[in-house]
């Protein structure tokens, strides 16, 4: 925090001389060992810390993958296959990293959702809150180009259908495209390119964690009790040994998920059409993104009109960039929120629902009388896609000017001691 | 900030010291795999088996290069002459000596005088040498003047080494197994 | 954290609930292959070496005339957690396979013996050959197809699936499709060169029953002694036999995945009781916890 005065006593006369120079250890000690943190947090608190573990297993697996994958359409494919068969544990990098983009995604909406749930991104952490928006973005170019690397057949016709989305901006569409593809289709040049990105982008993202890391640790974290650190003794603990040991245990937990599908379900979250080489000729019968973007594509489906979907889709992400301003209500923590919590759940199942319709045929029947089609596919996702909006458009600033929040404890002690004693009754 | 005092200090430390070392088994554990990745892949190995060379096409005074593991392989076919010459020579070698005979394998335990095999790279710094040239009648490294003789043994130059033997036997009078 | 983890359980039952509702409404669509018991399944699994090499016999001898292993090698056919071939039984093996070489030092292309190191040789030269022998139809190559097909599960036994580890969809389903070629039912016109399958998606397949060779009209093994290991020759039998050999060809590495993951897993749960009771004791030292 800001107020937070550093602790770091230099013990050794090389500790004393180095922080005379460069203050690294002062740093890293004021950072990760006594910054202090609200006592009162929970376990959604430990998905930072399983976030920047997954952050950092994707960009060792994926350096190593590097060494062994050739990025050129007559050789991709097969290169991962001598990955997956030859290399020394080349299976478990491979497994590791495909499934650990799922990991990483399922991490982060669980933290994002949190932020959603206790107002993290209420003041002063809007900058914070936009940050991590900005690595969502990041994450979700990365995954989209890595998915294309292994030139199967959801590789080739997800880049295809995904950068034709561009083509739907006005007059300068097909130029962009074009300018995308490095040609007049996806190609080659596109999948070089998509590599060198793909490589690119996850240090990009490693930049901006430094970023929201630096920005969390100078307004101090949110708490389940959404109120502000005020007496550091009585709220606050040092994150070495408390925070670390705890987002340890965290971590660790997360990875036995992680090993599970690794070692037993490896390709359980992808698509078995990625096992068949890419065909520029031959469209598979049913095009679907990986679970992590189908929620979006449900709304990219769900608008009949080529550029609105593609409005709409991008709108989707973006306006979670809004929601400092969008949410009205003083009163952070959706624990004090009756009502907010009711719609919060609503827009957390509408989501999941929007990434079922996505996952669907745009023709299959929803709902049927006597033989007649009430509701298709489309039609769901459409009012899906409404109350999607509606939750940031409609109920986040009404709910601030209408709702009665519960009493708010006076502070994070007293939050935990009420809990305690609650817990003892 | 809270309490700090440690109460019960010799359970903690034993869960303490269990959990570390457990923790440090599972990062070694994780960072092997990334360690052994980097060895020759199982193709690699498949690709580099033992091969056997068909002696016959190379006549008197004649030597082939073939490729091995990715490095040339010289097969020399040495004229009487040849092997005189070097034999007599056993003496003159100052930087790394070796008998002539040393250099050569025999099948069926006759001597296979007339066959040297080495590896076509400089013991300098693994240039290839050229075959045929140098001073001494075998080869010739042209990137820092190293001269061979016939029996690949560095007589002139920065090399060390003479040309190293590949592992090889004979399987007939006119084949050989390399590796 | 328990108010909200309550209302994410509730949320997703709600979820759940609504995704199961429709798809139970619009189900429909291709018959499902039953599922088979396999070796190879379960956290412990390991391949039947004995019907690995089964069905390696079944691949060799019937489907190879169409259809490729280009990502296997023979030297595979001996490794750990394969058929369990010897290596002498690969070398002499890979040597009745004509491989192409060279160029030699005269220029020309040339064939030899094939070597373990070798991969199998590609049925056809290209895949125009390939398609103009096949009816315009390119035969796919075998070396993942056992991971590249697949068939809907639907809600909710994909997320039973994820607790249960099954994943022989791809195995399940050419064992359903080589014992599938049935009568098309009455009224039911297939064209020519198309051939009626009960688990082929859309039912309608180019490829004509590839079994048909190994069995006469009654269903008999036209050669009884075609399996040397006793096993008696039945559709079925060879069904699940090609099968297996088509998972392993496709996931070679599985027997080392499943083991590796189970130290793994215990390793990772002893770490986290551990790392749970020092969590509990380190934060003891806190005022006010418990």
């Amino acid at each position: 925090m800001a107020e937070h005065h550093s602790s770091y006593v230099p013990s050794t006369g090389i500790e004393r001389w180095l922080d005379a120079r460069l203050p690294i250890i002062r740093l890293m000690h004021d950072s990760a060992v006594s910054y202090p943190v609200p006592r009162n947090l929970n376990y959604f608190w430990t998905f930072g810390a399983i976030l920047m573990f997954m952050l950092v297993a994707q960009l060792v697996t994926g350096i190593v993958l590097a060494m062994h994958y050739t990025p050129h359409v007559d050789f991709a494919f097969n290169s991962v296959e001598s990955i997956m068969r030859d290399v020394n544990y080349g299976w478990l990098l491979r497994y590791m990293h495909a499934n650990g983009a799922s990991m990483f995604f399922i991490a982060v909406y669980v933290h994002i959702a949190r932020g959603m749930y206790y107002g993290s991104y209420k003041a002063p952490r809007e900058v914070l809150w936009i940050l991590g928006v900005v690595i969502f973005l990041l994450m979700m170019a990365t995954a989209f180009m890595g998915y294309v690397l292994p030139w199967g057949q959801m590789s080739f016709w997800g880049a295809t259908v995904i950068t034709n989305l561009f083509s739907a901006v006005p007059v300068v569409g097909e130029a962009i495209v074009t300018w995308l593809w490095g040609g007049y289709s996806v190609d080659n040049p596109t999948l070089n390119r998509f590599f060198s990105l793909h490589y690119l982008l996850p240090f990009m993202i490693f930049g901006v964690v430094i970023l929201h890391v630096w920005a969390l640790h100078h307004v101090g974290q949110n708490n389940p009790a959404g109120v502000e650190v005020k007496n550091v003794a009585k709220d606050t603990m040092p994150f070495t040994p408390f925070a670390t040991v705890k987002d340890l245990f965290a971590m660790v937990v997360f990875m036995i998920f992680f090993a599970w599908f690794v070692f037993y379900q490896p390709n359980f979250l992808g698509h078995a059409d990625n096992y068949i080489p890419a065909d520029p000729l031959k469209t598979p019968a049913h095009i679907v993104p990986e679970w992590y973007f189908l929620p979006f594509y449900g709304i990219l489906r769900a608008i009949p009109d080529k550029l609105g979907g593609v409005i709409a889709m991008f709108a989707s992400i973006a306006v979670l960039a809004f929601l400092p301003w969008l949410d009205t209500s003083k009163v952070k923590s959706g624990r004090y929120r009756p009502t907010f919590r009711i719609f919060f759940w609503i827009f957390v199942v509408v989501t999941i629902l929007l990434g079922y319709t996505g996952s669907q045929p745009t023709d299959k029947v929803v709902l049927s009388l006597g033989g007649r089609t009430i509701l298709d596919m489309v039609g769901f996702a459409q009012i899906l896609t409404v109350m999607y909006f509606a939750y940031f458009f409609v109920a986040l600033p009404l709910l601030g000017l209408f709702e009665k929040p519960k009493a708010v404890p006076a502070s994070i002690a007293d939050s935990v001691l009420g809990d305690s004693a609650a817990a003892h009754k | 900030m809270a309490d700090q005092s440690m109460s019960e200090p010799n359970r903690r430390d034993f869960l303490l010291l269990a959990t570390g070392a457990a923790g440090a088994v599972a990062a070694g554990g994780a960072v092997w795999p990334l360690i052994s990745q980097m060895m020759p892949d199982a193709s690699t190995i498949a690709a580099g088996a033992p091969v056997e060379v068909d002696l016959a096409p190379i006549g008197e005074g004649k030597a082939i290069t073939l490729k091995w593991r990715g490095k040339p392989i010289f097969v020399r076919h040495r004229t009487k002459a040849e092997i005189e010459s070097s034999r007599k020579e056993d003496s003159l070698i100052t930087i790394d000596p070796e008998a002539d005979s040393k250099r050569v394998k025999s099948f069926e335990g006759k001597a296979q005088d007339q066959w040297i095999v080495v590896y076509g790279s400089c013991t300098h710094l693994g240039c290839v040498p050229t075959s045929f040239a140098g001073d001494f009648g075998g080869w010739y490294c042209p990137c820092h003047g190293s001269h061979y003789d016939n029996a690949g043994r560095i007589r002139r130059g920065p090399a060390p080494k003479n040309l190293f033997i590949p592992d090889y036997a004979f399987l007939s009078g006119s084949k050989i197994r390399i590796g | 954290m328990t108010i909200a983890s309550r209302s994410l359980i509730a949320a997703l039952a709600i979820a759940g609930l609504a995704t199961a509702g429709s798809s139970a409404l619009a189900a429909g669509g291709n018959e499902h292959p039953p599922a088979q018991k396999w070796t190879f399944s379960g956290p412990f699994g390991t391949y039947d070496r004995a019907q690995l090499q089964r069905g390696f016999k079944v691949y060799k001898e019937v489907c190879a005339a169409c259809h490729g292993l280009e990502k296997v090698s023979f030297r595979n056919l001996a490794e750990a957690g394969g058929p369990g071939f010897t290596a002498g039984q690969v070398k002499t093996l890979a040597a009745d396979y004509k491989i192409k070489d060279g160029p030699n030092e005269s220029g020309d292309m040339f064939e030899r013996p094939g070597r373990p190191s070798d991969r199998f040789p590609r049925p056809f030269a290209n895949d125009e050959a390939a398609k103009a022998s096949n009816n315009g139809a390119v035969p796919p190559d075998f070396s993942v197809i056992a991971k590249a097909r697949t068939y809907e599960r639907g809600f909710p036994m994909w997320a039973i699936d994820i607790v249960t580890q099954y994943q022989e969809q791809g195995v399940d389903y050419i064992t359903g499709l080589m014992t599938g070629y049935v009568a098309p039912p009455a009224g039911v016109k297939v064209e020519d060169g198309l051939h009626w399958n009960t688990y082929f998606p859309g039912n309608k397949i180019a490829m004509a029953n590839p079994l048909i060779g190994l069995f006469d009209d009654s269903g008999k093994a036209s050669d009884p002694g075609f399996y040397t290991d006793g096993t008696p020759v039945t559709r079925e039998q060879v069904a699940r036999d090609i099968s297996a050999f088509l998972m392993w060809a496709a996931e070679p590495k599985l027997e080392e995945r499943k083991q590796i993951g189970a130290k793994v897993m215990l390793w990772l749960i002893l770490l986290a009781g551990l790392l749970y009771f020092t969590k509990k004791r380190i934060w003891s030292r806190l005022e006010g916890a418990h």
